[in-house]
């Protein structure tokens, strides 16, 4: 089993590899240590479930791989580039053109329509795709001039997945991307991110502190205070459809 | 909140200030007048008179409504000072061989009183004393019914009747070439064939005394005299021009505090809006426990009352603090022993109150919405903002506008009530702006009208007596005269109506080449024949057109009363009078072909030996050089004008920092989460910047016209407040003024941007992403 994994590892490229990550947080007077020492590699074209209680650091993790934080020790390199000692303007640069993100509070712009909010990023992006097109891939077309306030939960959350594939990331990065959603709506928002992955071959993370969405992953990473305590292998893999809870 | 509370502070303190400062410099003034009158005696009523004997004193007293009487010997000389090649003018005065006059008693600041029997000894205006650096002892000459004399100063003085001192037909004060000199009564009596008798009378009268009824008895009494038409303190130059000063602050005191409190009001309703907006849930929790509307509401009342304590503490010492400089200022130009300065209560409570109950009116609506909030609804987050397509964007112009735009054009269209003041706010920083620069403009321009367009000659030269027109030739012969152009003044009393005004009638040459009449455009205008010609405002004072028939009473002479046609109305800016043919005057005053003295055009290389000559021609008994006047108008105008210069450009800009970065700081907290979402998906600094400073320099662009306009409006309004029969401030506005304020304006918007920018740089996007709005 071991082998197997090893091997078809081999054949794909490594998008992150992390090595001994460290991060402390001061909190006030108190050091929060959030991770300690994270080892792993991340492959393109996999989706991967960070899975952990809260405190366990997988936001952590999922913001300094997205460049949004950085580490207090250790190292990170996105195909093959460090990461660690990136610049404040190498790091606004990656997260332009190579990364995408989707939060559990979909941080979409309340003044601009569903379009607009994927224009925001094809608009700076350097191989985006059509607006329309990545608004079709998560079902939108019917929703296309419509304002964050006059969408469901659920329809927010997938304007803000077309708006993370659109610049045609090489990796997607997914914060509790069903956190705010209830189960059917988030099982919707899953199978967009599911198709995403198939038909694009986009590296997805998705982290979550629900244990049944490990179903649909490749590997799943379990973290506990601040290490990685097991990863695991699905030989199958759910369809999103498939998933309750 | 510590940098929008900072800004608030700024407007709160300059609303109180600028209010103190106006308030109590007004009542410093007045209460210093007040006490300066009555301590010194100054008089109610002035009549002047060709000569009548002592014995007339008695039937004066006599009048019903009269209290204290006192005569006087009063004159115009000519001085010549050593050293200054300029010529100098002064009114003497008689005081009472006793050395104690009844009225207008005299403060001696140096020396003595001079003794009543010498009549080369002197008292002398603390002023004048002060242009020349003169004290006790100096000495100059001066020329007194035609005789040159040696003078010596015994006392520097200052009297309740020259506060303010200015020649007579001068445009401002000029205490290096106009001053007022005091002897005693037997002294000059003898120099002016006055035994005996006198020519100028002061009285006071009793509270009860009807002025008008007084003066009309005076006048009766004096008139063979050769009374010139008594008047009381309000059309004393001195007390009008105080007066005068306490309308302009009164004024002033009301509009540019106005201007300041509403604005700080605007910035406290946004601020507490959204304030109470992040509190929502605290509100609802305190709610929970039991408390109630008002527990709530005062809880943000005092809030608010904390926020305005530190702008009203400032305010007050800042007023108190401006308030004495520009007393000093009026106390350079306006003379008292001291000045008492005063700050009554009642002014410090009223700038408290009306901060106070206008801060609460502008946060009233944001506390009732907090109080009205069911807790459990409270509890729940906001739902997401409401936006629409902008009509900006619907015409066309939207295909061409990238996102960030986009967000800042729907940002600005969500909010139209606080766009719309955040706007009004900038704009009267803008107008506060224009408002200073709008002095110098129109004085400026002013200035040119009247004596580049109107008034050409350079010097002016009066006779002590009306003269043959003769007197023309012998000026004109003068080594250094280009051309001269007679005049003939003659004091008069016009009358329409019920309304009547007393001034003078000019009669000049109808096709004067030094001395322009114009019309609305400035054209020259000609003298007709016959007929009388008024300034504009006279004729709206009086209610007169052209055409209407004016009753017109000369003061002078047989004193005729005769209806004249007034055949056209003349701009001018500066005093009201009438106009007419010198011809036609001398017809009506029957009394050949007198003058009164000729404006001159002159070569500036013969100009000082020009004054020399003059000083020793005995019938005349001043001379007035234009350039001097301007210039001398120019340095009194140009102190005053610095320090309101200086106070506007500091409030416009505290004005439009408060606004600029209060509305960044609150763009701010609202935007924060969705600028690092943008920030996140991979903006960069300077183009998320955009998003919330653009919005800014957009607001500021547009409130810039808008300001230009109230601006405008500001001045006008102002200028028609001030408009009197002195001077009228004429609407002018260069383009200079504008540009310097929208250039003010522009700076501080962008030092207010610079500092939300720094903080923009240090967003945590991290943190920003874990929380929900």
């Amino acid at each position: 089993m071991i082998d197997k994994e090893e091997e078809t590892h081999n054949t794909r490229d490594v998008v992150f590899q992390v090595r001994d990550l460290t991060k402390i947080y001061k909190m006030g007077e108190v050091e929060v240590h959030a991770l300690r020492g994270a080892d792993l590699e991340l492959y393109s074209g996999e989706i991967v479930v960070f899975l952990g209680p809260s405190g366990s650091g997988k936001s952590t993790l999922l913001n300094i791989l997205g460049g949004l934080d950085t580490a207090t020790s250790g190292s990170v390199s996105y195909r093959g580039k460090d990461l660690t000692n990136a610049s404040e303007q190498e790091l606004t640069e990656y997260r332009r053109y190579h990364v995408g993100f989707v939060f559990q509070f979909y941080n979409l712009i309340p003044s601009l329509t569903a379009r607009e909010n994927v224009e925001v990023v094809t608009e700076i992006a350097e191989n985006p795709m059509v607006p329309e097109d990545a608004l079709a891939i998560v079902g939108l077309t019917e929703r296309l001039d419509h304002f964050p306030a006059q969408l469901s939960g659920g329809e927010q959350q997938r304007v803000a997945i077309a708006r993370a594939i659109s610049k045609n990331p090489e990796v997607l990065l997914c914060d509790e991307p069903t956190g705010a959603l209830d189960s059917k709506t988030g099982i919707v928002v899953l199978e967009a991110l599911e198709r995403i992955n198939r038909e694009l071959g986009t590296a997805t993370a998705i982290i979550t502190h629900n244990a049944d969405i490990a179903g649909m992953a490749d590997r799943v990473i379990y973290l506990s205070n601040g290490i990685i305590s097991e990863v695991k292998t699905n030989t199958v893999k759910k369809a999103p459809g498939e998933l309750k809870w | 909140m510590k940098g929008q509370v900072f800004a608030i502070t700024l407007v709160v303190m300059s609303g109180v200030a600028t209010f103190i400062m106006f308030i109590s410099t007004m009542d410093s003034l007045n209460l210093t007048r007040n006490t300066f009158y009555r301590d010194y005696g100054f008089a109610d009523v002035f009549v002047n008179l060709k000569r009548a004997p002592e014995s007339l004193k008695e039937k004066l007293k006599n009048v019903p409504g009269v209290n204290q009487v006192e005569t006087r010997v009063s004159a115009y000389v000519k001085l010549d000072i050593g050293g200054f090649n300029e010529p100098v003018t002064a009114r003497i005065l008689s005081i009472p061989d006793d050395g104690k006059p009844l009225l207008n008693r005299l403060y001696i600041r140096k020396g003595r009183l001079a003794d009543p029997a010498k009549d080369n000894e002197v008292v002398i205006n603390e002023n004048f004393a002060m242009a020349h650096g003169f004290g006790p002892g100096d000495q100059f000459a001066a020329v007194i019914n035609g005789k040159w004399k040696k003078l010596t100063i015994t006392g520097i003085a200052l009297s309740p009747e020259f506060v303010l001192l200015m020649r007579p037909d001068a445009i401002s004060p000029d205490f290096k070439r106009f001053g007022i000199l005091w002897m005693g009564r037997k002294a000059l009596s003898k120099s002016y064939n006055m035994d005996g008798a006198f020519n100028d009378v002061v009285l006071t009268l009793y509270p009860d005394a009807k002025l008008s009824d007084v003066l009309a008895e005076l006048d009766n009494i004096v008139e063979r005299y050769g009374g010139f038409g008594a008047y009381g303190r309000k059309d004393q130059i001195s007390h009008r021009m105080l007066n005068e000063e306490f309308r302009q602050l009164q004024k002033s005191s009301k509009i540019f505090p106005t201007i300041f409190i509403c604005v700080a009001a605007f910035l406290l309703n946004v601020v507490m809006s959204r304030t109470i907006n992040t509190q929502r849930e605290q509100i609802a929790a305190l709610k929970a426990f039991g408390y109630n509307n008002t527990d709530v509401g005062i809880h943000y009342a005092k809030l608010v009352i904390l926020i305005l304590f530190a702008g009203l503490v400032l305010g007050i010492a800042g007023g108190i603090w401006f308030g004495k400089m520009l007393g000093a200022i009026y106390m350079e130009v306006y003379r008292f022993p001291y000045l008492i300065y005063i700050l009554h209560n009642w002014v410090i409570i009223a700038a408290i109150l009306i901060s106070i109950a206008s801060a609460l009116a502008g946060t009233l609506h944001s506390l009732w919405r907090a109080a009205r909030q069911q807790p459990a609804e409270a509890m729940r987050p906001e739902p997401p903002a409401r936006y629409r397509v902008t009509l900006i964007e619907k015409i066309g112009i939207g295909r061409w506008l990238t996102q960030p735009s986009r967000i800042i054009l729907r940002n600005i269209e969500r909010k139209p009530v606080r766009t719309f003041l955040s706007i009004l706010g900038i704009a009267a920083a803008c107008a506060t702006m224009i408002s200073s620069g709008f002095f110098k403009d129109s004085v400026a321009y002013m200035i040119n009208v009247q004596f580049i367009l109107s008034q050409k000659e350079d010097m002016t030269v009066s006779f002590a007596e009306p003269t043959s027109r003769r007197a023309i030739y012998e000026l004109k012969g003068l080594e250094g005269v280009n051309s001269a152009e007679p005049f003939r003044t003659v004091p008069a009393r016009f009358r329409f109506g019920h309304r009547s005004y007393k001034t003078a009638i000019n009669g000049i040459e109808p096709d004067s080449r030094l001395h322009l009449l114009l019309d609305n455009d400035f054209k020259p205008l000609s003298l007709p024949p016959s007929g009388i010609v008024l300034t504009d405002y006279l004729g709206k004072m009086l209610g007169v057109k052209a055409g209407d028939m004016l009753t017109v009473e000369v003061l002078e002479g047989s004193k005729p009363v005769r209806e004249i046609l007034v055949s056209a109305l003349v701009k001018q800016y500066l005093g009201v009078t009438g106009y007419m043919d010198i011809k036609a005057l001398n017809r009506i005053m029957g009394e050949g072909s007198a003058i009164s003295g000729a404006y001159l055009a002159t070569d500036s290389m013969f100009r000082e030996k020009l004054y020399q000559r003059f000083v020793k021609m005995a019938r005349v008994s001043g001379t007035v050089v234009r350039g001097d006047e301007i210039r001398n108008f120019n340095e009194i105008q140009a102190r005053a004008m610095l320090f309101f210069t200086f106070i506007a450009t500091l409030m416009a800009c505290f004005i439009s920092f408060g606004v600029v970065y209060n509305s960044a700081r609150i763009a701010l907290s609202e935007r924060s989460r969705e600028l690092s979402s943008l920030r996140v998906l991979g903006y960069t600094r300077g183009e998320i910047s955009y998003i919330l400073l653009g919005e800014l320099g957009l607001l500021t662009l547009i409130a810039i016209p808008f300001g230009f306009i109230i601006g405008y409006w500001l001045c006008g309004y102002i200028a028609q407040a001030l408009a009197s029969d002195l001077f009228r401030v004429p609407l002018i506005i260069e383009l200079k003024t504008y540009s310097l304020s929208a250039a003010v304006i522009f700076v501080s918007a962008a030092v207010s941007s610079l500092i939300v920018r720094h903080k923009l740089d240090h967003l945590d996007l991290v943190e920003v992403l874990k929380t929900r709005e």
